[in-house]
């Protein structure tokens, strides 16, 4: 382990808040010259937030930063690079007109403003910089036309050519091939034995054993461990990213499960799932976990009709049905409360009982003319028995507080009588108190006999409230666990993509439980 | 960071609601009414020739045209798309209409041609905007363009005319004291106010041009329903155009030249949210007699022809940035 005395950065109590929420507590880390570093954490545990803070994305709420021993501050990305600290993101952002070589020197441009560019030198540079990374690319041609990974290289060559002593890749295999990412650890492992320091963020376990020396997990903004890699089995890693428990939550005990009310046969769209089937039977909690990004609410949104699948089929009560709108899947009697509440679930200036009333058109005016005496008593009701708390119903619905307006689209769902409701995300953003109001609901409407097909990312949610969770990784449905037998371990295991897909090693083939 | 679960800190309560009196005088129609009173009370003062309200309502048969296609405008703009094609819509019909009835077709036959022409140009633009996704201020640009053009193309740069007696003038005729363009500009508006106010299509077409996808995802059929307005706009626009070759007793390629800037002025003078999710047909209504009163005012102030349309111009700009103030006022 080639790890030096004096760390190359180290960070001392760095935290951050965003808007009161503390998303990173008291971080202490110290990184060694000529080491490869992975952070590693479920979504939302501070990795990310962490490394933008390196570079110069976030500022610390508090805490301190130096550099070989000296205390610096990084205010902005210019600082970081001028720091010798480079973020390479995962899309490279760059200028996809330009050519590689003004890529290269984007931002570095140390002449007078009008002055006379020195093309000629600014291309050999590149060239040289892109033989010490043994890739050839013609740094006359736009970055439009090379590959991700290609472009991945050209950061990599800024990095270079900024002398950056710290390169941070935050998830950067994610859109590779398995032969470039070879390439790309290859060039990693080279700059870590030039004595520079990278810190590599990855999702996928099997890269993180491959490539890196040390593994710092990340969970709740806290960060929990710092190990070598050598000591750190997949199963240490997981069990570190998730092992709460926050608190200690029983296992609601199911209620009496019916017949199938909603079965999704080998749906496929592509670039977004892959041959997905699952059932949801009758007054069974159904959960969805897996990444952002695995594909989960484009499963959601292709069930209810808002982005159709390619293939597949979909049963409601056992019947093969059509759903290429919303409204085709709300006269099947399901309803969807999506993710993105702001954009998707409320009309944020209208008043509160036009929201609550928006998909039962046919019951506020039952011959054509809308009857306010009825649109007024179906949005008291709602407002009663989901405690919606608000000043007026008259009052716009963008006032009310995120759970309440939450609360005021499950109200509009509830007026349809679905019998199944597929709810993403239902309790993101709102207050822990009525989070548990959200429970007792969600249990009520299995209980009374409603399938619920729940997206979560909160594992200790779902594993709560759910007679079976499924999981999805990467587009695919990775397993299929009867929920008194779901860990968090088994979950998060089906969720991190850890197969062999990219070829970089020889991970045990594992849990393909998908069972129907 | 972004799918963290964020427990907001501290639980917040409903924010006081603003009392009714208060909501009803922020909308934005009753910047108009006031506006109209003060425009009638100026011209009155101006000239005591103005207070002629049969002066004033020959007047608004010249606006009237336009008045109808702008309400159905109304719609189109609450529901958050806009339709610039209607005055060229009106040449278009208007031109085929003179057409067939000069190839020696009945002139119901003619009519109809009219109509059918509207409902085919309105579902174009539907096409354009909903099946290919691209925004209506530039596909209607385009069409507008088309429509006229092709009219050019058909009538060339004669004028049709010598249609029968009984069709021309529809502006003299009178119904109950008042000039027939003015009672369909009254049955169009009250019948569009009723749909936009009190039925389920009105409520969803606020809806959508609140959030189309919002409106998606509670099963609102936003296309099917813009595409109706689109159609409607075409309908209106085609009905305008016959309207108008009655009162000239003759079609032109060129008829209602311009005019889709006053349809719009119309609309925002009308209060109606350039971006979609609130307006009213009473705003509308209100502002096309606004526009009657101002524009016969300053004639009869001998305020020239050419100042006029300064006037205008002016006239649009404050009304837009009247409207976004109030409703940015009352969005908090």
């Amino acid at each position: 382990m080639p790890v030096s005395d004096t760390p190359v950065l180290s960070a001392r109590g760095i935290s951050k808040q965003f808007g009161g929420v503390e998303v990173l507590s008291d971080v202490d880390l110290d990184l060694s010259a000529g080491e490869i570093h992975a952070l590693l954490g479920e979504n939302g545990a501070g990795k990310s937030t962490f490394a933008k803070i390196l570079s110069g994305v976030h500022r610390p709420t508090r805490g301190t930063l130096a550099l070989n021993g000296n205390p610096v501050e990084v205010p902005n990305p210019i600082a970081a690079q001028n720091l010798g600290i480079t973020l390479i993101h995962q899309e490279p952002i760059s200028f996809p007109d330009m050519s590689v070589t003004e890529n290269l020197v984007l931002g570095r441009h140390d002449g007078a403003l009008l002055g006379r560019v020195p093309w000629a030198q600014m291309e050999r540079n590149a060239n040289e910089l892109m033989d010490m990374l043994r890739v050839s690319i013609d740094v006359t041609k736009p970055m439009r036309g090379l590959s991700i990974a290609d472009q991945q290289m050209v950061e990599i060559a800024r990095a270079l050519a900024s002398d950056s002593r710290l390169i941070i890749m935050d998830e950067p295999t994610a859109p590779l091939t398995p032969k470039e990412v070879e390439t790309l650890f290859s060039i990693a492992r080279r700059l870590r034995d030039q004595g520079r320091t990278i810190i590599f963020i990855s999702h996928r376990l099997e890269e993180v054993q491959a490539l890196c020396d040390r593994a710092t997990i990340f969970r709740d903004g806290h960060l929990v461990e710092t190990a070598n890699v050598a000591d750190l089995s997949d199963e240490d890693i997981i069990r570190l990213m998730i092992g709460r428990p926050l608190k200690e939550m029983m296992h609601r005990s199911g209620a009496k499960i019916g017949d199938v009310a909603l079965e999704v046969r080998e749906l496929s769209l592509p670039g977004k799932f892959h041959d997905i089937s699952f059932t949801v039977r009758h007054g069974e909690i159904v959960g969805l976990a897996g990444l952002v990004g695995a594909g989960r609410t484009d499963v959601a949104r292709a069930v209810f009709g808002v982005a159709p699948a390619a293939s597949g089929s979909i049963a409601v009560k056992g019947k093969t049905v059509e759903i290429a709108d919303p409204s085709d899947a709300i006269e099947l009697g399901l309803a969807f409360v999506p993710e993105d509440r702001a954009v998707a679930g409320i009309f944020g200036t209208l008043p509160v009982d036009q929201n609550i009333t928006a998909a039962v058109p046919g019951k506020i005016a039952p011959h054509g003319f809308i009857r306010s005496a009825i649109e007024r008593a179906l949005a008291e009701k709602s407002v009663k028995d989901l405690r919606i708390r608000l000043a007026a119903l008259r009052q716009p619905i963008g006032e009310l507080s995120g759970g309440n307006q939450q609360k005021s689209i499950l109200a509009r769902w509830l007026h349809t009588d679905p019998d199944i409701l597929i709810l993403d995300e239902p309790t993101r953003g709102i207050d822990i108190g009525v989070k548990a109001e959200f429970y007792d609901m969600i249990g009520t409407l299995a209980a009374n006999g409603r399938g619920v097909l729940l997206i979560s990312s909160e594992l200790p949610e779902l594993l709560y409230l759910c007679d079976r969770i499924l999981v999805m990784s990467e587009g695919e449905l990775t397993a299929d666990i009867a929920g008194d037998e779901a860990t968090q371990e088994s979950v998060m295991r089906a969720a991190v993509p850890t197969k062999g897909k990219h070829g970089t090693g020889g991970s045990p083939p594992e849990h393909n439980e998908v069972a129907l | 960071m972004s799918d963290t679960s964020i427990p907001k800190s501290a639980v917040q309560d409903a924010a006081p609601v603003r009392p009714r009196w208060k909501t009803i005088l922020l909308r934005p129609e009753a910047m108009t009414f006031v506006l109209l009173i003060l425009a009638t009370l100026g011209a009155s003062l101006l000239s005591p020739f103005f207070a002629d309200i049969a002066y004033i309502l020959e007047s608004f048969t010249y606006y009237s045209e336009y008045a109808i296609v702008g309400l159905v405008l109304t719609l189109v703009i609450i529901s958050g798309e806009i339709d610039l094609s209607g005055a060229a819509m009106m040449a278009l019909s208007a031109c085929l209409f003179g057409i067939t009835y000069q190839a020696g077709y009945p002139i119901s036959v003619a009519i109809l041609v009219s109509l059918i022409s509207g409902v085919a140009m309105g579902w174009f633009n539907a096409i354009l905007v909903i099946r290919f996704k691209l925004p209506s201020i530039i596909v209607t640009i385009g069409t507008l363009t088309l429509f006229r053009g092709i009219a050019q193309v058909i009538a060339g740069d004669r004028s049709i005319s010598k249609f029968p007696s009984w069709f021309v003038g529809i502006d003299y005729q009178y119904v109950l004291n008042l000039p027939i363009p003015v009672i369909v500009f009254c049955v169009v508006a009250l019948a569009l106010g009723v749909i936009l106010g009190g039925t389920v299509l009105g409520r969803q077409i606020y809806q959508i041009g609140t959030s189309a996808i919002a409106a998606q995802h509670a099963g609102i059929r936003v296309n099917r329903i813009k595409t109706g307005l689109f159609i409607g706009m075409g309908v209106a626009s085609s009905v305008a155009g016959l309207l108008t070759a009655s009162r000239l007793a003759s079609v032109r390629y060129d008829l209602a030249s311009g005019a889709e800037l006053q349809m719009v002025l119309i609309v925002m003078l009308g209060g109606t949210y350039i971006f979609g999710g609130r307006g009213s047909i009473i705003g509308t209504f209100l502002a096309a007699w606004l526009l009657v009163i101002i524009a016969t005012g300053m004639t009869v102030a001998n305020i020239p022809i050419n100042a006029q349309l300064t006037v205008l111009g002016l006239l649009l700009i404050i009304s837009i940035i009247a409207t976004n103030i109030i409703y940015s006022r009352t969005q908090r």
